[in-house]
């Protein structure tokens, strides 16, 4: 839609609620032109409704607070043009889901930080005679693509594996198999942690359907450019090369129903 | 004791988790000290993430010629001389080690074509001198800090708001404030406490800042009893979004004209050729010809394949002030953009390919929030409040304030920057001084002995003041309140100034500082952004006041601070500092000399 074709205002249904009682409740908003989701929420906020919970901070899709699902889909607000939303029916707004609510959009999203706390920190190999490293352009382009990852974890919103299986305690979540796969290729990294990828991350819970890859809003490819990687970085200590064969069959297979699914 | 509530206690107290916070967290638990680091929102989302451009340290990889010499002598002269010369001299001797510091904590630097950190051009800098990763430099930069903070046994409290500092026996001895979440009070004991709260540009309309930006570590140290310095000096960035209205002010980095960006008016005019002030006579590029021969003698030299950029470099790479009054003049002649900005144009001096490479926030940014194909198309650009060169006073090597006990580092400190900051001096400003700050609080704290005592009646007194907005039966919306104020600062207190605007802004001022104090929170303590901005009032009110008032006694135009009826730049003024400091009656300003320059110093930064 046009910026000039935008009506002159639009129904919302944001939720509000504790974790005790909620429910989606009704606002009114004028629109003005290129106007976002988030924009929409916090004249909510300064204009009817004071306390209305909410997190956010650049609102220019750099800091990743502002993450909830907008019509059900999870979307960073600031990002999320109300030009892009058919305006014919209230938008809905509605917290993170696989994480446990605090106040109306505002979730607990303290496992995550728990989860990177257990990741063994990057470990340098020893610096040239000069003091300095030496990295090649080439050798850090993905690893540069992981650390776009601005942690507004949509995508450990819409995991399966987190969302319906509740496997938090056994599962890192695609953001941090990002991070893991950053710290594994990083060209100066002396670390293994191909144990803690396979054992406490749990990554053969993942069975790669890709949806975490469509919510990023930095476009990482995190299935086939992090996962699939340590999946296979995993597979080759762990089993011979018939293991590895078989594993590859397993994924394959994998693949074929995730493009059913 | 901390009375009935939550008490903390820790050798050191970070408020602010930005990069100087982080920065100073890591130093000080490198020195064995206990470090509470206290942040309003969730870690890593801090405003050192919206930096672009990146980080300034004349490490010499794209120009051999470049030294710290060459980076104090452009700090000094970007700040118009009001600089401390001992902070500039610091922070260009030590950003180069920072940056290689943060390089060896995993963050992954673009790259030369010999494998070494990559250097980009930036307004003011006389060689290319910022480290950066694309146009995410910030970003980067946190993640590295984060990253390693989190495994140095520092305490991380994050959502949690600190409201003042608490003083005891003539030192600062802690803080109070409260857990966003329930609102149920918290408070910090500590032996040393760093304020590394960052910038104020959310007392004005359009601004590039975020909602944190609202001046708290500047307003707790100055209730504590601080001086405040320089606090006339904010900057206006030359290019944020003018279009659509919901992302006005919103940034676009500089590297955009340091990737060979030209600025243009409604006439399709270069008018930045007609804007080089006269100290910068004959450094920049006289025709477009030269500065198209600049853009492909720089591409050749970061791709190793040439030596020496001979052609001068072009007009819009001179500094941040001086392009943001060029804008602002060429808009109120009518030669502006459709919207009230000029055109930004990258597309007609690089490759798409380029320009996705170099620039992808960029791209990506006005793509989805604008509509437009900065590969094909030009961007709408205009000024906005983007950072306070003003700020905490402090000793330039340890980073301590006026009030013993209490630390400063990062855009809340003041002195680095002088009357303007050049792009890039930022992100080097975090670490070096962050670095400081953390390692002479942690010593100070070794040598406090037992924990400093409570004044419980302040404590107390605090408390019940934090409150106070939601107990209230009735009154006013904070959000109101702060639009009006937001009013103000854009009107009166903006770019361009002049003693009647100041004045009326003054005294609009007293009365917005009237109703904030009578405003009504909606709500109960729980995650309650009504109440949380009732309290930022506060400490906003305190900086807009400070900074109208230095302007008021600034009769001259320097850096950031422009006055229509004044407009030259005076030599009496280029003698002292303004030292703002707490009286009866609000903020007083008094002038007092700059710290004398050694004469080798004086000698690099020559003539002119």
């Amino acid at each position: 839609m046009e910026e000039g074709a935008l009506p002159g205002s639009a129904k919302f249904r944001i939720w509000r609620g504790t974790p005790v009682a909620g429910e989606l409740r009704e606002f009114d908003v004028d629109l003005d032109p290129g106007m976002v989701v988030l924009d929409a929420v916090l004249k909510i906020q300064a204009e009817q409704a004071g306390d209305l919970a909410v997190r956010w901070n650049c609102k220019a899709g750099k800091c990743g607070s502002c993450s909830a699902e907008v019509n059900g889909r999870p979307k960073l607000m600031c990002m999320t043009r109300m030009s892009s939303l058919p305006l014919d029916r209230p938008v809905t707004v509605e917290p993170m889901k696989a994480f446990p609510l605090k106040k109306d959009l505002v979730t607990d999203v303290s496992w995550n930080y728990e989860v990177d706390r257990k990741i063994p920190p990057f470990r340098p190999k020893a610096p040239e005679k000069d003091g300095t490293f030496r990295m090649w352009q080439k050798d850090i382009d993905r690893g540069q693509e992981f650390r776009k990852c601005i942690q507004c974890f949509l995508c450990q919103d819409v995991c399966h594996v987190i969302r319906n299986h509740e496997q938090k305690a056994h599962f890192a979540g695609p953001a941090f198999f990002v991070k893991l796969a950053y710290l594994e290729m990083h060209p100066l990294d002396v670390e293994d942690r191909r144990a803690l990828i396979r054992e406490a991350g749990g990554i053969g819970y993942c069975n790669i359907t890709k949806c975490c890859t469509e919510v990023c809003p930095e476009n990482i490819h995190i299935t086939d450019n992090a996962i699939i990687p340590l999946k296979e970085r995993v597979a080759d200590e762990y089993f011979d090369p018939i293991g590895k064969l078989f594993e590859r069959l397993r994924k394959e297979k994998a693949e074929r129903a995730a493009l059913r699914h | 004791m901390g009375g009935p509530y939550e008490t903390h206690e820790h050798d050191v107290l970070i408020v602010g988790a930005g990069g100087a916070g982080l920065r100073a967290a890591i130093e000080a638990r490198a020195e064995g000290a206990s470090v509470a680091l206290v942040c309003k929102s969730l870690l890593g989302k801090a405003h050192t993430v919206m930096a672009e451009g990146g980080v300034a340290a004349a490490l010499g990889n794209v120009e051999p010629k470049d030294n710290w010499q060459v980076h104090f002598r452009d700090t000094m002269r970007g700040g118009k001389m009001l600089n401390n010369w001992r902070m500039a001299q610091l922070h260009a001797q030590e950003s180069g080690e920072c940056v290689r510091e943060l390089e060896s904590w995993g963050a992954l630097f673009d790259r030369t074509p010999d494998g070494r950190i990559l250097q980009r051009n930036f307004g003011g800098h006389t060689y290319p001198r910022l480290a950066h990763v694309g146009d995410r430099t910030g970003l980067e930069m946190i993640r590295t800090l984060q990253d390693r903070v989190i495994h140095t046994g520092a305490s991380v409290f994050m959502e949690c708001t600190i409201y003042r500092l608490l003083t005891s026996g003539g030192r600062v001895v802690g803080a109070v404030g409260y857990w966003r979440e329930s609102g149920r009070p918290v408070v910090f004991r500590a032996k040393s406490t760093v304020l590394a709260t960052g910038g104020i540009g959310k007392a004005w309309r359009i601004t590039s800042n975020s909602w944190e930006y609202t001046g708290d570590g500047h307003s707790m140290a100055y209730q504590a009893g601080a001086d405040l310095l320089d606090m006339e000096f904010v900057q206006f960035h030359p290019t944020g979004m003018v279009w659509p209205p919901s992302v006005r002010g919103l940034l676009i980095t500089e590297g955009v004209r340091g990737e060979g960006g030209v600025l243009k008016n409604n006439k399709g005019e270069r008018f930045m050729f007609r804007y080089v002030p006269e100290m910068n006579k004959g450094e920049y590029a006289e025709s477009e010809e030269e500065t198209r021969k600049w853009l492909h003698e720089t591409e050749l030299n970061q791709a190793g394949k040439l030596k020496d950029v001979t052609a001068r470099r072009p007009p819009e790479l001179l500094t941040r002030d001086v392009v943001a009054k060029a804008i602002n003049k060429e808009v109120k002649e009518g030669r502006g953009s459709p919207h009230g900005g000029v055109f930004l144009d990258v597309a007609s001096q690089r490759t798409p390919e380029e320009i996705q490479r170099k620039l992808p926030s960029m791209y990506h940014q006005f793509k989805e929030l604008a509509g437009v194909d900065i590969t094909k198309e030009p961007m709408e650009v205009g000024p906005t409040c983007h950072y306070v060169m003003g700020g905490i006073r402090v000793d330039a090597d340890t980073a301590e304030a006026t009030v013993s006990g209490l630390y400063a580092a990062g855009e809340s400190a003041a002195g680095l920057h002088g009357a303007n900051r050049l792009g890039g001096n930022s992100l080097s400003d975090l670490l070096v001084f962050g670095r400081r700050a953390g390692r002479f609080a942690a010593l100070a704290a070794k040598a406090v002995g037992a924990m400093p005592e409570l004044d419980e009646a302040q404590l107390e007194g605090f408390v019940q003041a934090m409150g106070a907005p939601l107990d209230r039966e009735e009154g006013e919306s904070p959000f109101e309140v702060h639009k009006a104020l937001q009013s103000v600062m854009e009107a009166q207190v903006g770019i361009i100034r002049s003693r009647p605007e100041l004045e009326k802004g003054v005294a609009e001022l007293e009365k917005l500082k009237a109703r904030a104090a009578r405003v009504k929170a909606a709500g109960n303590r729980v995650f309650n952004p009504g109440w949380h901005l009732a309290l930022d009032l506060d400490s906003m009110l305190t900086v807009s006041e400070a900074c109208a008032r230095a302007a008021l006694a600034r009769e001259e135009s320097r850096g950031g601070h422009t006055r229509e009826d004044f407009p030259e730049t005076r030599p009496e003024f280029s003698a002292f500092n303004h030292v703002i400091t707490r009286g009866p009656e609000g903020p007083v300003v008094r002038r007092e000399p700059l710290p004398a320059m050694p004469a080798d110093l004086k000698a690099l930064i020559g003539g002119k």
